[in-house]
């Protein structure tokens, strides 16, 4: 048995990404996510890393770019504001097709919003973010556990793809405290050999790292290699946890913390008969499309909640393709859905159906 | 006496400058700057060690003319790109390379806390007194009547403030330990350049701080001057309030 800690969830995503070998980063304070940079900045000297408090996340995810490029494996994070501000770096970090880990901690918005948990940066974070086209592999944890695997996974991801990876959680993932068990059993970890690092050009011609291509046919070019490996994404990473859907009439779909709460509200409406199953994206890039259209075929009616007032439910409708009824219930601004609250839409969701 | 058909070689392309025609325009400063970090990147043999961060502007495309490892950086982020490389690979002698616009107005916050951290990175920037690469727009080094072309009537302090003496700024600050402000506008000056810019990269080998040298430099395209005009310029208009000198440099040992 591996040893259990009980850890906010802040903490445990910043021990994860030191057991997989993240040794560097750059970060600035921001509300309710502190407490990574401030175990990082205990942790990182510990073994032989370095912790650095950036003047600002511009400046952050700039550093990132400059570590990523000189081949270390590399962490940011953030919540909601400051993702923002980060958002230039990362697109450029795509460009120029640096590996790096990005978590962001939700809070609500927009403009300063407020500091409890939301998920109302789902658009930010799947559809590209900053400018150009591209996507981040996007990472959804409902469990502090969770996000101790896939923020231990995120670092290899990155490195695999060349793309930087954002760890997608909310202020009650980051704030939370649960059990956790780290180890290797968790994780394969995989350090491809860096040769386009730059390191300095000995003994091999100089490496450049960049994203400007003047020539528009080069640029293309540049465009369709990054597209190639975000085709890749969509083929080999999409995670999803499906519940109870085999006999399910009404399937609820929901990712991080509301997940948690619709599973709570599906074991009361299973106890009271109804046939109720749950769809659980892990990965909001690549989107779990496939899988809701196979639903599509047998539960006639998706419950789409959320901390936001409707962004997954874009992708959840593009999956079903026009196929079956789906209906949102969100709440935002830092207000969470309780699990009555999900049983009471639910139920009203059948009712309107019998009418 | 030299035998007849042999000579000696006495000046030759500098190792780290590459062998291509730059993008610069005729006459401008830009390319005698590219060469005298190539010339002392190779004095000091740190070619194979040596990584550059070309940031947005007139600056970008150094990467094509030196034969290092090089980032091309966001606007006014090159400090923070650097500092990320040198923070990953200590042993890496890192610099970047920075026009007015990138370092003094868009980066300037990066610009000033790489300096306080003294990070062990070397600046070169280059201060024409104006945006080249967007065709001659106003930059914050852009000095007082000066016309430009968001400044069509010369720039005034009412409506625009006042130029910035980056060189004075950063020489106020702990971590930096090497300033100077040198110009290449004559012969005279482009050696005094290269001595500032070999002690900016001494500093940083020293492990001593960071180091900025402010070059001055001719713009004849988006001035609408002449080259030779555009350097008697630099010497009867920048010099006067933007003053050569050494304001900041290591204690020599021994």
């Amino acid at each position: 048995m591996m040893k259990k800690s009980f850890m906010t969830g802040n903490e445990a995503i910043a021990e994860a990404a030191v057991q997989a070998d993240c040794r560097h980063f750059f970060g600035y304070p921001i509300t309710p996510q502190n407490e990574i940079p401030e175990y990082m900045s205990r942790r990182l000297p510990e073994v032989g890393g370095v912790y650095l408090q950036a003047e600002s996340e511009i400046a952050a995810i700039n550093m990132l770019f400059g570590a990523a490029g000189a081949g270390a494996r590399v962490m940011t994070s953030s919540s909601s504001p400051g993702i923002s501000l980060m958002q230039e770096g990362i697109s450029y970090m795509v460009g120029a097709q640096l590996p790096c880990v990005i978590v962001n901690i939700m809070r609500g918005g927009p403009g300063l919003g407020g500091i409890q948990p939301s998920q109302s940066d789902y658009f930010q974070a799947t559809k590209g973010g900053g400018h150009g086209d591209y996507h981040l592999l996007v990472l959804a944890p409902h469990t502090v556990q969770e996000a101790v695997t896939l923020t231990m996974e995120a670092f290899d991801l990155a490195d695999k793809y060349r793309n930087p990876v954002m760890v997608l959680g909310d202020g009650y993932i980051g704030q939370m405290m649960e059990p956790v068990e780290f180890g290797r059993k968790t994780r394969q970890s995989t350090h491809p050999l860096k040769s386009w690092a730059l390191t300095g050009a000995k003994g091999r011609p100089p490496n450049l790292v960049k994203s400007l291509y003047l020539n528009p046919k080069e640029l293309e070019e540049h465009n369709l290699e990054i597209n190639k490996k975000i085709q890749d994404m969509i083929k080999n990473e999409v995670r999803v946890e499906t519940l109870l859907i085999d006999d399910a009439e009404i399937i609820i779909a929901a990712y991080g913390t509301v997940a948690r709460i619709a599973k709570t509200a599906i074991k009361v409406l299973r106890e009271r008969g109804l046939k109720i199953g749950m769809v659980r994206p892990i990965t909001l890039f690549p989107f779990p499309y496939e899988t809701f259209a196979k639903i599509s075929k047998r539960a006639q009616k998706v419950l789409v909640v959320e901390m936001s007032l409707g962004q997954m439910v874009e992708d959840v409708m593009l999956g079903l393709s026009g196929q079956g009824c789906v209906r949102f219930y969100g709440r935002t601004g830092g207000m969470v859905p309780s699990y009555d609250e999900i049983i009471n839409e639910t139920e009203k969701f059948i009712t309107e159906g019998k009418a | 006496m030299r035998m007849q058909g042999k000579f000696e070689k006495i000046f030759e392309r500098p190792r780290t400058l590459r062998s291509t025609a730059t993008h610069y325009c005729p006459g401008c400063g830009h390319g005698i700057v590219a060469r005298l970090l190539a010339e002392v990147i190779d004095e000091f043999k740190i070619r194979e060690k040596t990584v550059g961060v070309a940031p947005v502007g007139c600056s970008v495309l150094l990467y094509n003319y030196l034969d290092i490892d090089m980032y091309e950086a966001a606007h006014g982020r090159a400090p923070a790109v650097a500092t990320g490389c040198k923070r990953v690979n200590p042993e890496s002698i890192v610099f970047t390379y920075q026009g007015d616009g990138d370092f003094v107005s868009i980066g300037i916050a990066e610009s000033i806390h790489a300096a306080a951290r003294g990070e062990k990175i070397t600046t070169i920037f280059i201060n024409n007194a104006i945006y080249g690469m967007t065709g001659g727009q106003m930059a914050p080094t852009t000095l007082i009547g000066q016309k430009t072309t968001t400044s069509p009537r010369g720039r005034t302090s009412e409506e625009a403030g006042f130029p910035i003496r980056m060189s004075e700024l950063l020489a106020t600050i702990d971590g930096a330990a090497y300033i100077a402000r040198v110009s290449v506008s004559n012969p005279k000056n482009v050696i005094q350049a290269k001595k500032a810019i070999k002690k900016a990269f001494e500093t940083q080998i020293n492990g001593l701080g960071y180091s900025m040298v402010e070059v001055l430099s001719h713009c004849p395209t988006d001035w609408h001057m002449t080259p030779l005009e555009s350097t008697k310029w630099v010497e009867g208009h920048m010099m006067p309030y933007y003053p050569l000198n050494e304001f900041k440099a290591p204690k020599r040992r021994n």
